[in-house]
């Protein structure tokens, strides 16, 4: 089937590499951030690459799952998969109340209340000690099992955010193949004649905001049971902007476009260190390079130029 | 039995008055057009019909239920869809998708049946693509359904929009300069798609520049100038009465 | 009670002084080309850093200071040179997003050239306290009030009186016909970057005597300009230095009548629920869709 096609074989790739190389630390560590990022960027891409509506507070989302997580398993020894169904419950219903008044604003106002939104909920991971560990976190977070075998080392987590990974993949090809995808995308292309074909614009913003935030909490949730550990910086503003990155860096409104950028943004800190103190000056330089050269993201830039490349072939061998 | 009724519409913006309490009904199954110099207000009296603009004062009423208060899509939802003087195409998405979002009224799938892709999803996007298949067949654009439509000419995109609006099967359509920036053979088939559109039992808003597609196609013809109504009846009267050419030619 | 208040608004002022610096650079940017530009903290930390480490190196005061704003000068051209012209038909992400790298890459210099220590500059004059009432005041915190009064009047007179002026604001209603009637585009835009590199600069050098600086003190504030910038209304200039000098002053009573730890939590609370109340900011227009 057409249509899943790159699914299947991101899917063979994820169990290909996870079979043959389940010690390499490419795997097991990289592997398991690749796969957290690009579950966080494949949700961010639906609200802001189909939709249109940009979101520099998704990292919000993923700490409230993290530390429904871990606030309620250590302090009050409440069973995992309660605790993240809790964390749901929590992201889904603040993203539920803010849709509204925050997707109502545009362009850069929005980008101002979703960043709002997301150094709010950071200040408050840092601030309210007493519930949140403070800036020092929250330390043993217990691990968790699944169909009665216990997550308890790296090429386990590797399956369970590779799973997750390819869930969310699978969810978001379906939305945006469907009739809420195409309303989506309406908004994007153009609000006013989306209202006058039907489209309650606003829920369907909300929607998607809910879909997004659920999906950023549940692999927030996974992540503190892995790290066995939270602490506010991996929820901080800066996250926000590089889920951001992500997804246009690999192309906006491409699931695997999403899926690309994270994967690149995972690797490139890793490549850069032996550069040492230029890292930094280095990744900043990569980031505008990129973006001035293929302004559509590398992921949708790159097949378009790969399949003019192709149709030429096939016409001068015509 | 009229099937829109408007009166006593007036809209402010500021100190300007762009429509100064009008009145007039539309019959159903008719095409009306609405015709005007530049700045007349044609286009601000589409966006207070469908609720684009909220209206300072006066009521619309379309088929007994008060359009004052809903908005746009509720307005959709009652039966009314257009088309836009500037086009308002989705550019993101192929021809037979941007139908595909014309169908959304008569189709139901919510997201989270979208998100586990349900059986009935299937069957619905069957369903749903063969509507659309429909409404672009009705304007003769079935064989380029496959096309984005940023990759298409001004001309088809217009009629795009016709086709888009029909797919929500509405019972009025508003149309915005439907011809503008036409050449004359794209002129004559939209002159014809018109006709067929209110043979189908859709009754037609018209909003349009080129007189000749107006008194050849239109049942009765109001014409507005400086928001308020100069006359109204049927082409052969407005191409007499005195005080329209006046308006058109300057006294 | 109110000699507190009084010091409350004192510190406020001040530090909105320079957020109102950082929102002014961030609107001409704005106006001229439509980009955000989120390396707009970074102009703060550049003047500071280059004045700081052109004193150590035993230029004079005044003269490392006139230096520190043509370096900020010249790197905020160079920016928009390398990285903002050849990119003018990107859309709005994608030009936050170069933005971004810019400001992440010039971090990165920084911190190269410069380190990870904290700086300081001495204060203009010397530092004798000035009482009122049991409220204190630093001459240094008259500085800064004046020198941003001063360079938002010269802005001011540069926009409303100068050809120059005139002409970027042509270039931010319509590119294309002001360079029909003859206008040079790309050097506006030059010109646009540079003077908001100008105010980054002023900025970072006004306050650096008092806040101290460091390679990495630049994002937040950029991000509290851009703040000051959408409170007053996305494209108002003097929105956005009321919106700088606002945001300075929620700060400075929230963290001393609430409590500092949540001082920025509280900014941006009511930054949204002004955005809530008026989409489009303080000062801001909402311009109508036309369909």
């Amino acid at each position: 089937m057409k249509r899943l096609a790159g699914f299947y074989i991101l899917a063979a790739v994820l169990i290909a590499t996870g079979l043959i190389f389940p010690d390499s630390y490419y795997v097991t560590v990289v592997g398991v951030t690749i796969c957290t990022n690009a579950v966080l960027a494949v949700s961010l891409n639906l609200l802001m690459g189909y939709a249109g509506q940009i979101s520099l507070g998704h990292a919000a989302f993923f700490g409230l799952g993290a530390y429904a997580s871990a606030v309620l398993t250590t302090k009050y020894g409440t069973n995992p998969w309660l605790a993240m169904l809790a964390g749901v419950g929590i992201s889904g219903t603040l993203a539920f109340v803010l849709a509204r008044p925050i997707l109502k604003l545009k362009g850069h106002y929005l980008a101002m209340a979703t960043l709002g939104m997301g150094i709010i909920i950071h200040i408050f991971f840092v601030q309210a000690d007493w519930i949140t560990g403070g800036p020092d976190g929250l330390s043993g977070i217990p691990e968790i099992s699944i169909a009665g075998l216990a997550i308890n080392n790296d090429i386990r987590w590797y399956w369970v955010f590779g799973g997750l990974m390819l869930f969310t993949t699978w969810i978001s090809l379906n939305i945006v193949d469907s009739r809420p995808g195409r309303a989506l995308a309406a908004v994007h292309g153009s609000e006013v004649a989306a209202q006058m074909t039907g489209v309650d614009t606003a829920s369907v913003k909300a929607q998607i905001f809910v879909v997004s935030a659920v999906i950023a909490s549940v692999a927030g949730s996974l992540f503190a049971h892995q790290q066995a550990f939270v602490s506010p910086e991996s929820f901080s503003f800066f996250f926000s902007i590089e889920l951001v990155t992500m997804v246009v860096l690999g192309g906006l409104a491409s699931t695997f476009g999403a899926i690309f950028g994270a994967v690149l943004l995972s690797i490139l800190p890793e490549f850069l260190l032996v550069f040492e103190d230029f890292e930094v000056l280095i990744y900043g330089a990569i980031l505008m390079i990129i973006m001035i050269f293929l302004p559509e993201g590398l992921f949708v830039s790159g097949s378009r130029i790969v399949t003019g490349w192709l149709k030429k072939r096939e016409l001068s061998t015509q | 039995m009229s099937l829109l009724s408007v009166s006593g519409l007036e809209k402010k913006f500021g100190g300007v008055t762009a429509i100064a309490g009008l009145d007039f009904k539309v019959d159903p199954e008719i095409i009306f057009a609405i015709i005007g110099p530049n700045g007349a207000g044609k286009t601000t009296l589409f966006n207070l019909l469908t609720s684009i603009y909220t209206p300072t004062a006066g009521t619309v009423t379309f088929d007994g239920h008060d359009l004052t208060r809903l908005k746009p899509f509720q307005i959709a939802k009652l039966g009314i869809t257009r088309t836009f003087q500037n086009l308002q195409i989705f550019l993101n998405m192929t021809v037979l998708q941007n139908v595909m979002v014309g169908c959304h009224l008569r189709s139901r799938c919510g997201i989270f049946e979208a998100a586990f892709r349900l059986p009935s999803v299937l069957k619905e996007e069957k369903r749903v693509r063969e509507m659309a298949m429909e409404a672009l067949e009705f304007c003769g654009m079935q064989d380029i359904a496959n096309r984005d439509a940023s990759s298409l000419p001004y001309g088809v995109l217009k009629k795009l929009e016709v086709a888009r609006a029909l797919a929500a099967k509405p019972r009025m359509l508003l149309m915005d300069e439907p011809a503008a920036g036409l050449n004359d053979t794209e002129t004559v088939s939209m002159s014809k798609l018109i006709r067929d559109i209110t043979s189908s039992g859709v009754t037609v808003l018209l909003v349009e520049h080129n007189m000749g597609l107006v008194m050849d196609v239109s049942d009765r013809v109001l014409v507005l100038n400086y928001g308020e109504l100069l006359s109204e009846g049927t082409p052969q009267e407005i191409q007499c009465d005195p005080r329209v050419i006046a308006a058109y030619l300057g006294e | 009670m109110t000699d507190q208040l009084f010091q409350f608004l004192i510190s406020g002022i001040t530090v909105g002084s320079v957020y109102a610096l950082v929102g002014l650079g961030f609107t001409i940017i704005y106006n001229a080309s439509d980009v955000v530009n989120f390396a707009q903290g970074e102009f703060v930390m550049i003047g500071a850093m280059s004045a700081i480490f052109l004193y150590r190196a035993g230029v004079p005061y005044p003269f490392a200071l006139a230096a520190a704003v043509i370096i900020t000068m010249a790197v905020g051209m160079l920016l928009e040179k390398l990285a903002i012209e050849p990119a003018k038909n990107a859309s709005v992400v994608t030009t936050i997003i170069i933005t971004i790298g810019a400001s992440i890459f010039l971090r990165g210099a920084a911190l190269l050239i410069w380190g990870k220590d904290i700086y300081g500059l001495p204060p203009f004059t010397k530092d004798v306290p000035i009482s009122i009432g049991n409220a204190t005041l630093l001459p240094q915190n008259l500085y800064v009030m004046g020198g941003t009064a001063l360079s938002v009047l010269a802005v001011r007179y540069f926009f409303d009186k100068t050809i120059t002026g005139k002409a970027i604001l042509a270039c931010s209603c319509n590119r294309k016909a002001a360079s029909l009637v003859g206008i040079n585009v790309n050097r506006m835009l030059l010109i646009a970057y540079g003077i908001s590199a100008l105010l980054g600069a002023i900025a970072g050098i006004l306050v650096t005597p008092i806040t101290y600086t460091s390679y990495d003190s630049g994002v937040m504030l950029g991000l509290k300009g851009f703040c000051a910038a959408i409170l007053g209304g996305m494209g108002s200039s003097m929105g956005a230095v009321a919106g700088g000098l606002l945001l300075g002053v929620i700060e400075s009573l929230g963290a001393g009548i609430i409590s500092s730890g949540y001082k920025d939590a509280i900014a941006f609370v009511v930054i949204l629920a002004v955005l809530f109340i008026r989409p489009s900011g303080l000062l801001g227009s909402a311009d109508a869709e036309r369909v």
